[in-house]
């Protein structure tokens, strides 16, 4: 009900949202809870395992009971809080968990079998058969428990994330915050102020208090009207701090633009990454209920919050209201709501001889010990010598006392301290470096205490970053006065609830104490008390004291359950903001890109490369009539392929020769300028880590190259060297991948071609390199292959690249070749036996790839003791060809090679097949892989069997060089 | 996380790669397989308390040694590789 | 003899503007890796100072002269840009041109939307006039510069300047689409 003159909402800014289908009105800056409440809907929601009729308890993002899904299709959102969703026109939202509807829900027999579904019901009752629980229990009682359900689409890349750095971060903008963020701000520190709501002002929003003479609200105003003036001072509103990380490291939600139906190119959320150099923790604290026999009915509500429905929304929660506490706070929700005119039934008080405010008939020592009404709250029973036996009310408000958030606190594992005062527990000083609870956090519960803790805390905030802590008074406010004594729960008949959202009761506590999970962790694991979306802010304080009083422990003794971000739900979309499709990871582009793609070529990935797959002409119809065509081109005629992404580190400097004798296997600081040489580094551990090659450019300069995937892993290794291994060599690295534009130019014509667009194409035997002057611009030729034709790399500066390409593959074509791609170039790698990362892949050594002859004995390098340990040096699987025995459709790469005959289980296996072709060249299929001993098998029959396809291959083990072992093709 | 380049300054964890413990840095002289080259491959303390270990701040190539408690998550200090060898 | 067709890394995808933030191409002109030898620092020092007018930078700085400016970009290593260096006694020099693709990011909302991208603390009062850092742009790695008030200079890579462009024109829309919404 929606009492006028009051609450904080635009009364000019009518908003129509829905709610299961109905609509219904409120104000802007309402939120659904509260519009909700004001049109009379108390029935939010239904019970996660019992199905029970539930509405809203709190006017918070700690509500676990009206949880709602909002929008549809891939935008759908589950288990949005409605205490957190403020309302917008078009707004439209279901209730979750009920079949057919919220108020007819079949699955409510659940409510029924209670008896026989307490904590620990399956682990106990669907033990047996053991199929039987995934094909049967599981799914049935997924579907009939449970909270909301993605729509399965997938999911809008609508959120964002960022980062922000201050010197100061205020998490929480109540009066604690607001005064922190004041004082560092007027000592110049930089002051991010993050608040959760909507609105900064915490509880003053929700009270009828004065601070500093003037009433809460208009306080608040004026201290965020100073804020803003501040260029060093930033509010985030909407933004809640999830988690405390290391070195100052916050992460924070803001809702940027789900309170508007249009985002208007907003994102709907943004996962901030904040760096703050010192923090102050102004969360406040949470109120807590008291488990009473039927305290789980739609009307049984915070009395905090009960106060924030009627001072920020002006919205009564009830015609007819009992309160209903343990301690004096509970007294200003009665005092407030009959000032508004609400009638209040009763102040029941479970301490004896308080008194209550005047003219509010207040029970001192009484208790409710029963609740009545199906699908909302109708009327309480009370036990307690002069208090009525029952009160006919539609809204009760309970307050247990109240917990300060310390979550944030207790990040880095530090556990929160008890305050018998208070009967709660604190944030620890110091458990998070930098980071100072203050106010209602550190348990100060009143505002005068929690204005003067803010300027406490930011004056150690500002010693800490060296900053003069300014004089800033605390603004008069009201102070002293909350007294609680504990009322964890009310014994009596039917069922008392700590965790309304998990369906926990005082009895599932009890029970699992009994059957031994005392630690409060193992209460947690068995009953699920403290689990899902609101882990428990609302119920972990009681569970634990109802388990202490079952284990006869105290409080402390039994402790708390450790705290872990994120502090509210934090979808992944938004955390992973940006990372889908082309934000996934940087797509590194080659300069024949654009040219190849207009060539019809498809782009496969190699690392963050695109590379072409192959050149698809008229008439071809698949990518083996392409590649097929390719080879013979290359092998017949000439062909073109961008060689760009192989990495390109330069060494520079006089000990260059000798930095790379200590990198790779063989000994490079003998090779005469102008040559090239391949060569093999190993990790220290003795296994291969990549191959490439090293070109001497000058006495005192190398190029080195790296397979595309490893590039960057290889600069790391050689930086590593360098900078730790031998610091006294002294040498220069630096990439040039990305300055040069190098392109394969092979086959037989390769001569002709290279004669078209080299200006006096020098003689450069095989191996060779030399500078070059490539249609006017200073380049680069090498002699090498990767195909075993007579090959060359041209190499220009990357801006001259695309140009080069174009007039490359035109010059070919003219000489009946063209360009080709990856599939092409793996087809004539393997006809050569040359090894790419499917061979390398990490287990394998030089030995393993017939390559130890290239382990040079008279140097240090890296690898070299670990390559010579037992284990590395014999009985190893080697490397080896395969050819089908007779006809054959493939060798398929991944089988495993077993003897023929030999039943297919790993204590048979020989090896695996790591690559394989079919070699227009030969007119066969080919493979490589690696066998038990296999140089010494050649002619062997072998099997290679593929159980992941159900295919298998009678082969002949051959060397791996399949096509022109001499290599004179390629030496010309 | 945050840790300190000793170049470029205190930075988001994410601009690093961690490679390990700081034992990497005293590689063996031998050039044969011995008990040294196990120690230095394969055995590693895993202490309760400061711990030296290696990153690469990718960002600039730099290559440091980082002390950092295993308890507490906190970052003593950190110094260029060169700097920490044994 | 055909002549080759240079193009620069962002033909084609810059310039872009949304909002209160402009992103355009810079043709930083030669771009050169130093490197002093062993002990050859201030001799490399002076020499580069009195080819450009630029000596080399301190960690995390920019030296700017006559004709070059000199960016720190890893331990003692700098790159010059503007003025070819081709001989340098006593450093080791890498041409690095056409390595880096290099654009101008200004305007008003300039840091807010690299704030989107990088975990760099942009904050003028410690990142301003003369510093310069290696960091990261999304998943690349990149040189910011300041280069004026509300203006940063950002090199990436010459292969990932699509990728660049990418995740300015994301960041770039959802900052201006926050202004709309107030």
């Amino acid at each position: 009900m929606r009492l006028e003159g009051r609450g904080l909402v635009d009364r000019d800014r009518p908003v129509r949202f829905s709610f299961d289908g109905t609509d219904y009105h409120g104000f802007r800056g309402d939120t659904v809870a509260s519009a909700l409440l004001a049109s009379g809907v108390r029935l939010m929601g239904r019970s996660f395992k019992y199905h029970r009729p539930r509405g809203v308890v709190t006017a918070s993002s700690a509500e676990p009971n009206a949880l709602l899904t909002i929008g549809s299709g891939a935008g759908q959102r589950p288990n949005a809080r409605a205490t957190m969703e403020e309302i917008f026109d078009g707004l439209e939202t279901r209730s979750q968990n009920a079949w057919p509807s919220l108020r007819y829900d079949a699955m409510e027999v659940n409510d029924l079998l209670s008896p026989f579904l307490s904590a620990g019901f399956y682990y106990k009752t669907f033990m047996w058969p053991k199929r039987a629980w995934e094909a049967l229990y599981e799914p049935i009682i997924r579907r009939a428990a449970g909270l909301g359900a993605l729509s399965g689409e997938t999911a809008r890349d609508e959120n964002e994330k960022a980062f922000a750095h201050c010197d100061l971060l205020v998490i929480g903008a109540g009066p604690t915050g607001l005064m922190a963020a004041l004082a560092a701000a007027r000592a110049g520190a930089d002051v991010i102020l993050a608040e959760e709501e909507a609105r900064a002002g915490g509880r003053l929003l929700s009270e009828a208090e004065e601070v500093g003479g003037l009433p809460g609200v208009q306080w608040v105003g004026s201290v965020l009207g100073e804020l803003a003036a501040m260029p060093n001072v930033r509010l985030m509103e909407r933004t809640t701090v999830t988690g405390a990380y290391d070195q100052g490291t916050f992460g924070a939600l803001e809702r940027v633009a789900r309170h508007v139906r249009e985002a208007r190119g907003a994102p709907r959320e943004c996962f901030w990454r904040i760096a703050a150099k010192q923090a102050v923790l102004a969360t406040g604290a949470l109120e807590r209920g008291i488990a009473f026999p039927g305290n789980d009915r739609p009307g049984v509500m915070q009395a905090g919050a009960v106060r924030t429905y009627l001072h920020r929304y002006g919205v009564a929660a009830g015609k007819r209201v009992a309160v209903f506490g343990n301690n004096d706070d509970a007294h200003r929700t009665a005092r407030d709501l009959a000032e508004a005119g609400v009638r209040v039934l009763g102040l029941i008080d479970a301490r004896p001889g308080v008194e209550g405010p005047e003219g509010i008939p207040t029970y001192a020592g009484a208790r409710v010990t029963g609740t009545w009404g199906r699908m909302g709250l109708t009327a309480i029973h009370l036990d307690g010598a002069g208090a009525p036996r029952q009160l006919n009310v539609d809204c009760l408000a309970v307050s247990g006392g109240w917990d300060p958030a310390v979550h944030l606190a207790c990040h880095h594992g530090g556990r929160p301290v008890w305050r018998e005062e208070i009967a709660a527990f604190v944030a620890p000083e110091g458990a998070v470096p930098g980071l100072r609870p203050a106010g209602a956090a550190a348990g100060v519960f009143d505002t005068g205490g929690c204005l003067a803790d803010g300027v406490r805390a930011a004056g150690e905030a500002l010693d800490g970053l060296g900053l003069t802590a300014p004089d800033v008074p605390a603004p008069e406010a009201e102070a002293g006065g909350y007294r609680v004594t504990p009322l964890w729960q009310v014994p009596g008949r039917g069922r008392a609830w700590l965790d309304l959202q998990n369906d926990v009761t005082v009895k599932d506590v009890k029970l699992a104490a009994r059957e031994n999970f005392r630690s409060v962790e193992h209460m947690k694991r068995y009953t699920t008390q403290g689990m899902a979306t609101d882990q428990g802010k609302g119920s972990n304080v009681n569970a634990l004291a109802v388990l202490a009083e079952a284990t006869g422990r105290t409080i402390p003794q039994t402790g708390t359950t450790t705290f872990r971000p994120p502090y509210v739900p934090v979808s992944i979309s938004a955390m992973g903001a940006g990372a889908s499709g082309a934000g996934f990871a940087p797509e590194r582009r080659t300069v024949s890109d654009a040219a190849s793609r207009a060539m019809g070529a498809p782009m496969i990935e190699a690392g963050l490369w695109f590379r072409p797959s192959y050149f698809p002409r008229a008439g071809e119809r698949t990518w083996r009539d392409a590649c097929d065509r390719e080879v013979k081109m290359v092998r017949g005629q000439v062909g073109v392929c961008d060689v760009s992404t192989l990495g390109k580190i330069e060494v520079v400097g006089p000990d260059a020769g000798a930095f790379l004798d200590f990198l790779y296997t063989g000994t490079m600081s003998k090779l005469a300028v102008g040559r090239v040489r391949y060569g093999l580094m190993l990790r220290e551990d003795g296994h291969v880590m990549d191959d490439g090659t090293a070109a001497r450019l000058a006495e005192d300069r190398y190029l080195v190259t790296t397979t595309t995937a490893a590039a960057g892993q290889v600069m790391a290794h050689m930086e590593f060297a360098a900078q730790a291994l031998r610091p006294e060599l002294d040498v220069a690295l630096t990439s040039v991948t990305e300055h040069w534009a190098q392109f394969a130019v092979a086959g037989p014509e390769a001569g002709r071609l290279m004669a078209t667009a080299v200006d006096e194409m020098p003689e450069l035997a095989f191996m060779g390199c030399t500078p070059a002057v490539i249609c006017g611009v200073p380049g680069r030729v090498f002699r090498i292959s990767f195909c075993g034709e007579l090959g060359f790399e041209i190499a220009v500066p990357a801006r001259y690249g695309e140009s080069l390409f174009r007039l490359l593959v035109s010059q070919a074509e003219a000489l009946g070749g063209g360009a080709y791609g990856m599939e092409a170039l793996n087809v004539m790698r393997i006809e050569k036996g040359f090894i790419t990362h499917a061979e390398i892949h990490g287990r394998v050594t030089a030995f393993d790839i017939g390559m130890q002859g290239m382990m040079s004995t008279k140097k240090d390098f890296i690898g070299r003791a670990a390559a010579t340990r037992p284990g590395l040096t014999e009985d190893r699987e080697e490397l080896i060809g395969l050819r089908p025995v007779g006809a054959a459709k493939a060798i398929n790469a991944g089988a495993h090679l077993f003897a023929e005959g030999a039943a297919p289980i790993r204590e048979n296996d020989q090896g695996y097949v790591t690559s394989n072709c079919y070699s227009p060249t030969l007119g066969t299929v080919l493979a490589l892989g690696f066998l038990r001993n296999g140089r010494a098998r050649h002619g062997e029959r072998i099997v290679a069997e593929d159980g992941l396809r159900g295919h298998r291959t009678l082969c002949e083990v051959t060397g791996p060089v399949a096509f022109d072992p001499g290599g004179e093709r390629m030496r010309g | 996380m945050r840790l300190t380049c000793p170049f470029c300054g205190t930075r988001d964890r994410r601009e690093f790669t961690y490679r390990g413990d700081a034992v990497g840095l005293s590689r063996p002289a031998s050039t044969e397989w011995g008990p040294d080259w196990d120690d230095y491959l394969h055995n590693r303390d895993n202490p309760a308390g400061e711990t030296r270990e290696l990153w690469y701040h990718d960002a600039c190539g730099a290559w440091i040694e980082v002390t950092r408690d295993t308890l507490t998550h906190e970052v003593a200090g950190s110094r260029p590789v060169a700097e920490a060898r044994r | 003899m055909a002549r080759l067709i240079a193009k620069g890394p962002f033909d084609g995808v810059l310039p872009l503007e949304e909002g209160a933030v402009r992103v355009s191409a810079v043709d930083p002109g030669p771009i050169t890796f130093v490197r002093p030898l062993h002990g050859q620092d201030e001799a490399v020092s002076a020499a580069l100072e009195k080819a450009t007018g630029a000596a080399l930078p301190a960690p995390g700085t920019v030296a700017t002269g006559r004709s070059a400016r000199a960016l720190w970009c890893g331990p003692g290593a700098a790159l010059v840009l503007g003025a070819a260096v081709e001989d340098l006694p006593g450093a080791a020099i890498v041409d690095q041109s056409d390595g880096w693709a290099v654009a101008r990011v200004e305007g008003a909302d300039a840091s807010a939307v690299l704030a989107r991208l990088t975990p760099l603390d942009l904050r003028p009062a410690g990142f301003g006039a003369g510093q310069t850092a290696r960091t990261l742009l999304g998943h690349m790695t990149a040189q910011i510069t300041p280069v004026g008030e509300n203006a940063f200079e950002v090199m990436v890579f010459r292969s990932m300047a699509e990728s660049f462009v990418h995740e300015l024109r994301r960041a770039m829309g959802f900052v201006a689409g926050r202004a709309r919404i107030g």
